[in-house]
């Protein structure tokens, strides 16, 4: 087996400085503090702005009217989604992105990959955020994420993937204020696409738990920049907080940590897009890993930020409250360990 | 661009490794330049990008070419090599190189004193010029391989009365030379793979000094950072190293496996990988010419792993209360994964203490990585000679 390629590319960092920019602009932490609280929690004219700049579509081909790009690309705009914790549908579209991608044979498939390049629909798959259940297709699926602006949704049911434009979908007070989730009840009506509904979810899962990964590498660094930054100016004994070893030394591990984290999400992302026959152990090995990095960050940032940190004002709750989500998010890092253990074989 | 493939296969043509004596096909594949080849001509390398090392040492492996043991002379192509290539002589350079790669010269590293470990520019072995040569007299202590060396790394002091970090200069220098003495000093592994190097009035001539006089603080941390590159960047298949060793002691041992263990296990393996990836991505940095500080971060990592993995080896293994052999060795080599569980356990130890604590490396990453503050400073601005001991 060759080396993955881990290092970004010159184009992958100009994707990445235009949407940084994009959402330090459009989706500051006032702004996006302002938002969780409205009625309207996802910011659908940032997204839009999103599909325009083509970074919503970065894996769909160009033929059904997406950036033909991959896995790679999509993985930045993920981690600059994580660190701005944006509230757009980015998950939840990732998802049914790739699902329709591995049914692609299929023709409403095609026209639904086509409508969600263009921006005209949001598609959502409609699984718990904490993994798949199957069931028939008349059900209620509690906690799916981005399902408040979703147009159609995509049904696991029966075996197969159903397409579906109907639902009724009840907001629930979520712990992530950013990717807030929804119980979404289905009537029996939709379109079954064609091909396997199982391997379609599995691919979906795949992606984006490799997306996730990345979304946790944005967040744990933002923690990380945040924090430090807040340690050189904050003064206490006549000393800048951050001079004393104690702390140094645990931000000096969190660094660490993330160096880690970093090299594993990038692999996974890269697997995906060159389909590695290593895809499952570098997706396990990325999303056990960075879920926990990113929790750590995000725990770290609000202790080290003192009384702050727990205020509603400060936005180290809304990275603390993402990373916590993610972590349940696509299975918890024991289950992607458990997953792990069958695949390289060390039993237990 | 010079294809390095064709270079291989004209060495392999020349020189068929399953006919030609061990040395001289080490010798002639330096003199092809296919040792580093990110080193200059006739020093040998070809220029190239340090990338294609690695298509050199898959081709060479495949043919069943004899390689030069690193792990005997891991000091000398890390930590050595480098420096000298950076600061010596042409002179220097064309008589030291490349006995030091073919492993004909073994090198160590006099830094460590009694007085001067973490706080490495406290140290106060002397150096007085006394014409054309130095003479250096002083005490250096866990200086590994000092009993197989032929040539040493050596820092010294030449001016004790400015502040510490201003009055060092750097040697190499002849282990060879009668005023050098070597004394084994045991480990906690039983093994003497380190020793203490007393040196008294070992004259070394001025066109041994790397770097100028004064300046050896400078030379020093360019072999630093080589270390800790050395033993961060270095390329490992996945479960190469203490990884693998303890998965297949898991695989080997169903009846002393536990939900526990098996649960530390697996996080372990996932970090081990990370940390393999982290270094495929660190090498691919500096063969692009930009050298992250990933490298101190691969040192921290890999010596936690370490400790961790070779603990949940003795719960896991059959005969955790065993050991092979306290018998007073002294090694010629340095196997971190060698022999059995209990050495490993006991030699991993030694990972957070060799080539900077990691309590040290910790402060490196927050001062010059993180950019936080440093702690008040009692040390700066005195001469050394009046610093408290
Ligand atoms: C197996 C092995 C092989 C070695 N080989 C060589 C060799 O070949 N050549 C050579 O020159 N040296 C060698 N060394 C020496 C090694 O570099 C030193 O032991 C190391 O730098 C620590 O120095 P010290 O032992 O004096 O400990 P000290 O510096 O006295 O440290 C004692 C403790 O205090 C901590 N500490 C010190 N300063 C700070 C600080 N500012 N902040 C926080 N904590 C601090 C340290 O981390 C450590 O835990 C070797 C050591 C080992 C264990």
């Amino acid at each position: 087996m060759s080396d993955p390629n881990l290092l970004t590319s010159d184009v992958e960092e100009a994707l990445r400085a235009g949407v940084r920019d994009l959402l330090a602009d459009k989706a500051d932490a006032d702004a996006v503090l302002g938002r969780v609280e409205s009625s309207s929690p996802l910011d659908m004219d940032l997204w839009r702005t999103l599909v325009d700049l083509g970074a919503t579509s970065l894996p769909i081909p160009e033929s059904l009217g997406g950036q033909g790009a991959g896995w790679r690309e999509a993985a930045v705009v993920a981690e600059e989604v994580g660190r701005a914790v944006a509230p757009v549908p980015f998950l939840g579209s990732t998802l049914a992105t790739a699902a329709l991608l591995h049914l692609s044979d299929d023709t409403d498939a095609q026209e639904a990959l086509k409508s969600m390049a263009s921006g005209e629909s949001v598609v959502v798959l409609a699984i718990p955020l904490s993994g798949p259940v199957d069931g028939p297709l008349a059900r209620t699926v509690r906690s799916v994420a981005d399902a408040g602006v979703a147009t159609r949704f995509l049904v696991p049911a029966d075996g197969g993937l159903h397409l579906v434009e109907a639902a009724s979908v009840e907001p629930v007070v979520s712990l992530d204020l950013t990717r807030p989730v929804w119980d979404v009840t289905f009537a029996d009506s939709g379109v079954r696409l064609t091909g396997s509904g199982e391997s379609a979810v599995d691919s979906a899962l795949l992606a984006g738990s490799a997306m996730l990964a990345a979304e946790q590498v944005g967040i744990a660094e933002w923690c990380l920049t945040t924090t430090v930054a807040y340690l050189k100016q904050r003064y206490q004994f006549g000393r800048p907080v951050g001079s004393f070893q104690a702390l140094k030394h645990r931000l000096a591990d969190l660094w660490q940590s993330i160096v880690l984290a970093r090299a594993a999400a990038l692999n996974a992302a890269d697997a995906l897009a060159t389909s590695s026959a290593d895809t499952r152990v570098a997706v396990a090995v990325a999303q056990s890993l960075c879920s926990t990095v990113a929790v750590r960050a995000a725990e770290e940032c609000v202790q080290l930020h003192g009384g702050i940190g727990m205020t509603w004002e400060h936005p180290a709750h809304l990275y603390l409250k993402r990373a916590k989500a993610d972590e349940l998010a696509l299975g918890t890092p024991g289950k992607h360990r458990a997953t792990l253990a069958s695949l390289v074989n060390l039993p237990g | 661009m010079t294809d390095v493939r064709e270079r291989v296969a004209a060495l392999l043509a020349e020189h068929d490794p399953a006919t030609t004596d061990r040395l001289d096909f080490l010798r002639a594949r330096f003199d092809a330049g296919l040792a580093w080849v990110h080193f200059p001509e006739g020093l040998g390398g070809l220029g190239l990008p340090r990338a294609q090392q690695e298509i050199v040492e898959a081709e060479l492996a495949a043919a069943g070419a004899p390689d030069n043991d690193p792990r005997r002379i891991g000091i000398g192509l890390g930590m050595a090599a480098p420096t000298i290539l950076a600061f010596g002589s042409e002179e220097l350079k064309k008589r030291l190189l490349r006995p030091l790669w073919t492993g004909e010269e073994v090198w160590c590293q006099l830094f460590s004193e009694p007085g001067a470990g973490s706080d490495l520019a406290a140290l106060g072995t002397r150096a007085r010029r006394d014409g054309d040569d130095w003479l250096v007299t002083g005490q250096k202590v866990w200086t590994s391989s000092a009993h197989t060396a032929r040539w040493a790394i050596l820092v010294t002091r030449t001016d004790p009365d400015v502040p510490k970090h201003a009055g060092m200069t750097y040697f190499v220098c002849d282990m060879t030379d009668p005023g050098v003495e070597v004394r084994p000093l045991r480990q906690i592994t039983g093994e003497a793979e380190f020793n203490e190097v007393f040196l008294t009035d070992v004259r070394i001539p001025d066109a041994h000094r790397l770097g100028e006089v004064g300046d050896g603080w400078r030379v020093a941390q360019t072999t630093l950072m080589n270390e800790r590159v050395a033993i961060g960047g270095r390329s490992t298949p996945r479960e190469g190293g203490m990884i693998g060793v303890v998965s297949d002691t898991w695989r080997a041992n169903p009846d002393r496996r536990t939900p526990e263990a098996h649960d530390r296990l697996l996080k372990l393996w996932v970090e081990a990988e990370a940390l393999r990836l982290a270094g495929i991505r660190l090498r691919q940095q500096l063969a692009n010419g930009a050298p992250g500080p990933e490298g101190s971060a691969m040192k921290l990592a890999f010596a936690r792993l370490a400790q961790e993995l070779s603990g949940l080896e003795l719960e896991i293994t059959e005969d955790g209360l065993r050991y092979d052999d306290w018998t007073l060795r002294r090694p010629d080599m340095v196997d971190f994964t060698g022999r059995d569980a209990g050495y490993r356990y006991l030699r991993a130890k030694g990972n957070s203490i060799e080539g900077g604590t990691s309590e040290i490396l910790r402060n490196i990453i927050a001062e010059r990585v993180l950019g936080l503050p440093s702690e008040p400073r009692v040390d700066k601005d005195v001469a050394w000679k009046d610093l408290p001991k």
